[in-house]
């Protein structure tokens, strides 16, 4: 007898599993029972397992029986015609889902030729075993399946157009290019996918050579004159919103240009710019930290003698500002009410990105780079026929890579731009390289891709011939001007007088605990010492308790609460040590510093 | 410092000397040759020395740790390899750093005597050193209620007497019969549960072999055959009359610090450690790992880089709180009214002062009196 178990929970017994599964799997194909159901037949561990449950992953094939796929010719024609659609096909039992049980109780072929009469389903499509962002890489098959798992990856980083609806949202942050190109080597992703409304790339000639060493370990040379056509532009938009809140006891924010006196006030020229009701007006040219919307708000925690106090000593400055290292153009604003009736008002902020030195770009393959030079179009190659590449890519990064595929998307791409054909090139399927070449060969081109060249900046031949094509290249999310940072003073946390973290906090970076056992392992000690002084001061310690002493300011007297007027020793440390010693404190450790006097 | 010992600082190592005098001898050099060798070697080797203030326990950490973090890139691509599984790679080296009790794979490395070096004797002795116990040996067991007894079916009838003997010899208040293929032993009983545990107990028994040893295969290594086993009892190996004592080894730090001492156990340290870099091509100098394992080993104990062995041996309790286990440090040095002395690196670090090592080790000091 063989245990039938339900979504895991055992519901009877059968002598006759096979025929059982075969059963349901008739009744699941007929539309009898949910197609959500799945049955499978464990021979080895004598179950039938039935699985009715959500959070399986599900996949379509086209069923096969004896032999003879089920999705004729004829139900092809009329599912073109559109005469049927997919829901059909599977209410009428033509193509099924699996789940991962199911599939181990069946045979399944790739192609239609590869059917036998033991076949129990076939593949709809050899490269539906990719997912969304993996479909877009044309060629796959051709590159190390790392590549295309990092390409993949990549893709979801590109800039393109991610909302048709782009003009009417206010995401806090987004990216946008500006002159998105269609790929001219294309999967049929792109056709099934509403991919021409959001576009993530720009097609680029991209020459395979070395330029000077400007492009090693993977960073790439750019045509200055693509740049300024418009190559990989984009704009990255941030909102910011400022909300004029009411508080207890019916004061409340109010928003405009603060007055002078008022806490925090930042002088006349920080609000200059803004319109008399304290908003930045559009196509305002916005620096790093400057004003966006001017707001005033009361104290928040009154003492005794404050809450008779009215007027500006008790009205603190609280305007938003563009964050730190931002710069750009209000675009548009919005003024609303939120829920709470309260007065919302929303800033967007544009900031164009011309690709510079230091941004990050793609291709679909897995060939990540950053620009290292950009070089004047009449200092780049050319060849006989003046074709100057946009992209000079370093060919040691293809051996050890293996990404044949980009080869072969920048010899398809050479053919699309001069036959004016897009290239499909679906994973298992794609054109071939034999083909390719050939119709290099007819538009007059050597049938290898490769070309003569001309130094640009000396008009001398280069010696070897320089493979160049036509690429899809991506700008990644990564561009320098959102993380460049330095700091050589600036803030530092209340808590610790340490420097803050982060670039938005203008923050110093931190030399961590790895960089002080280097500098211990050089025997700098001294440069250590140096390093760890951001947060040094000089602390009045009593030497008869060890404890911290106070500072009588009235009487410009140096006191311990616990021995009076004893001697005390000023000993300089890091404040961090001093709040390590209150801490100890706090849980009833007395750390009691013996201190002498030199 | 006295001066026998800033004589002896001067000299070179005997085994240094010794390849020195080789030198003189191949190169049939002259006495004042030779002379000047030896000058040029010493200074050599003295450059060589760590200067004073130089913090050597933090370079050796530093490079031992950058291959080791090299090592936790490849190891993990041999997942789901069958065959013997040997820990090796990284998860190796930090057994060995923690002085882990008993390694994952205890292994033995087991020579034979000079007169018993050939593959018949070793591959007996590999056979018999291996650990059966009676589930190896049996072919069916039973338990038969209505006698109280459990019955044994022996896989090869001629060790019946060997296994009856091992039985009687080892559970007490029992009868053991042999009839037969079957041995039958039955016991006195009220509760069946006993005779299940009867059962357990006799299937557990040693029949013959050394304790722990799992398997052991035979192998040549030049001209010597060598047993290696998995699982390792390195007392019982050295007392079998044809194994070389000399040789013979484990992969086991504390066996071999019980058996053998605590210098052989540093021996196994630094061998072990360097097999293992070594093993992923990563090349370390000996010192290194000769000042760890000095450190793990000079208290007479087997001692764990870690909280509770080098680590936690620290006499500044600040350095101690930084680590590890902050509170109680800390509480602990508060009870016991302990007091510390900031002269550690980490110490001076963390209350921003200048560290005594590199250029923080010395203090200028000028004696005005004695300018004359």
């Amino acid at each position: 007898m063989v245990s039938i178990f339900v979504d895991g929970r055992f519901m009877g017994e059968t002598s006759e599993p096979e025929k059982m599964a075969a059963n349901i799997r008739m009744k699941r194909r007929s539309g009898a029972i949910p197609y959500q159901i799945n049955v499978a037949y464990n021979k080895h561990l004598n179950e039938v397992r039935i699985l009715t449950d959500s959070g399986r992953v599900r996949r379509p094939v086209i069923i096969v029986e004896n032999g003879v796929r089920k999705l004729t010719k004829d139900l092809m024609d009329k599912l073109n015609k559109g005469e049927i659609n997919w829901d059909h096909l599977v209410k009428t039992g033509i193509i099924e889902f699996l789940d991962s049980e199911e599939e181990e109780n069946t045979l399944i072929a790739m192609h239609d030729s590869d059917i036998t009469k033991e076949h129990t389903h076939v593949e709809i499509d050899p490269s539906v075993i990719l997912g969304l962002s993996a479909s877009f890489i044309p060629y796959p098959e051709f590159n190390r399946g790392d590549r295309v798992n990092y390409g993949a990856k990549m893709v979801g980083q590109s800039i393109g157009v991610f909302a048709s609806n782009l003009l009417s949202r206010a995401d806090t942050k987004s990216n946008f290019m500006i002159y998105p190109n269609k790929p001219l080597v294309k999967t049929n992703a792109y056709d099934i996918l509403p991919y021409n409304s959001h576009p993530n790339g720009n097609n680029v000639v991209i020459a395979i050579a070395s330029f000077d060493g400007f492009n090693m370990e993977d960073s790439i040379v750019i045509n200055a004159g693509s740049l300024q056509k418009g190559l990989l532009w984009s704009y990255m938009v941030r909102s910011y919103e400022a909300e004029q809140k009411r508080y207890l006891g019916g004061q409340e924010d109010v928003i405009g240009i603060p007055e002078a006196g008022v806490r925090g006030y930042a002088g006349e020229d920080a609000y200059k710019h803004l319109s008399e009701d304290g908003i930045s007006n559009p196509e305002t040219s916005l620096e790093s930290d400057q004003v966006i919307i001017g707001r005033i708000s009361p104290l928040r925690f009154l003492g005794t003698m404050d809450r008779f106090v009215t007027g500006l000593e008790n009205i603190r400055e609280t305007s938003l500002r563009l964050r730190h290292g931002d710069h750009g153009i209000a675009d548009r604003i919005f003024v609303t009410d939120t829920t709470d009736g309260t007065k919302l008002i929303k800033v967007l902020v544009r900031d164009l990105k011309i690709p510079e030195i230091g941004d990050k770009l793609a291709s679909r393959h897995g060939q990540k780079g950053v620009i290292a030079l950009i070089v004047p179009p009449e200092d780049m190659p050319f060849t006989e026929n003046g074709i100057v590449p946009d992209i000079i890519f370093n060919p040691h990064g293809i051996p050890s890579r293996m990404t044949i595929g980009q080869l072969l998307e920048i010899l398809g791409g050479k053919v699309a731009a001069l036959t004016g054909k897009y290239i499909n090139a679906p994973a298992f399927s794609s054109s071939s390289e034999k083909e390719l070449r050939e119709m290099l060969r007819e538009a007059g081109y050597r049938n290898d891709g490769m070309e003569v060249m001309h130094d640009g900046r000396t008009g001398k031949m280069y010696e070897g011939k320089i493979f160049m094509g036509s690429a899809f290249y991506q700008k990644l999310d990564h561009l320098v001007s959102n993380k460049i940072h330095a700091r050589s003073r600036g803030p530092v946390t209340l808590l610790t007088k340490q420097p803050t973290e982060g670039r938005s906090k203008e923050g110093g970076l931190r030399l961590g605990e790895m960089e002080k056992d280097c500098l211990i392992a050089h025997g700098a000690s001294l440069a250590l010492k140096e390093r760890f002084d951001s947060d040094k001061s000089t602390i009045s310690i009593c030497s008869e308790c060890g404890l911290v002493a106070m500072t009588d300011k009235i009487k410009n007297k140096k006191i311990c609460p616990i021995d009076g007027e004893s001697k005390i020793v000023d000993v300089e440390m890091s404040y961090a040590f001093k709040l390590m010693l209150d801490e100890l404190k706090s849980m009833l450790i007395y750390p009691k510093l013996v201190v002498k006097e030199d | 410092m006295s001066e026998q010992s800033q004589k002896t600082s001067n000299e070179l190592p005997p085994k240094l000397m010794g390849e020195v005098e080789v030198v003189v001898k191949e190169k049939k050099l002259n006495k004042a040759n030779a002379e000047k060798l030896l000058e040029r070697i010493k200074l050599e080797y003295a450059k060589s020395k760590f200067e004073p203030a130089e913090s050597i326990g933090i370079i050796a950490a530093q490079s031992i740790s950058e291959p080791a973090t090299q090592m936790t890139m490849r190891t993990y691509h041999f997942a789901g390899t069958a065959g013997i599984r040997v820990t090796y790679g990284l998860p190796r080296l930090i057994e060995i750093f923690d002085a882990k009790k008993e390694p994952e794979t205890p292994m033995m490395t087991v020579y034979m005597k000079r007169e018993h070096n050939n593959a018949n004797d070793a591959a007996k002795l590999a056979e018999a050193i291996i650990e059966k116990r009676v589930v190896n040996v049996i072919d069916k067991i039973s338990i038969n209620l209505n006698e109280n007894s459990v019955e044994l079916e022996i896989l090869d009838k001629r060790k019946s007497d060997s296994i009856e003997k091992v039985i009687s010899g080892n559970i007490k208040n029992v009868t053991v019969k042999g009839r037969e293929s079957k041995i039958i032993v039955s016991m006195k009983v009220e509760d069946i549960k006993e005779l299940q545990k009867l059962k357990e107990k006799i299937l557990a028994l040693q029949v013959s072999g050394i304790k722990g040893i799992k398997n052991a295969l035979v192998r040549k290594e030049g001209e010597d055959w060598i047993i290696n086993t998995i699982g390792t009892n390195l007392s019982d190996a050295l007392s079998i009359k044809e194994v070389d004592e000399k040789k013979t080894y484990t992969n086991s730090i504390h066996e071999t610090a019980t058996v053998l001492g605590i210098e052989a156990a540093r021996s196994v340290i630094i061998r072990e450690a360097l097999r293992t870099m070594q093993e992923q091509a990563l090349d370390i100098d000996v010192r290194y790992v000769l000042l760890v394992s000095d450190i793990m080993t000079f208290s007479g104990d087997v001692s764990s880089i870690g909280r509770y062995g080098v680590a936690g041996a620290k006499t500044s309790i600040l350095a101690r709180a930084a680590f590890e286990e902050t509170i109680k440090h800390l509480v602990r040095a508060s009870i016991r009214n302990e007091v510390d002395t900031l002269q550690g690196v980490f110490e001076n670090v963390m209350i921003g002062q200048v560290i005594p090592a590199g250029t923080g080790m010395f203090d200028l000091i000028v004696k005005p009196d004695e300018e004359k």
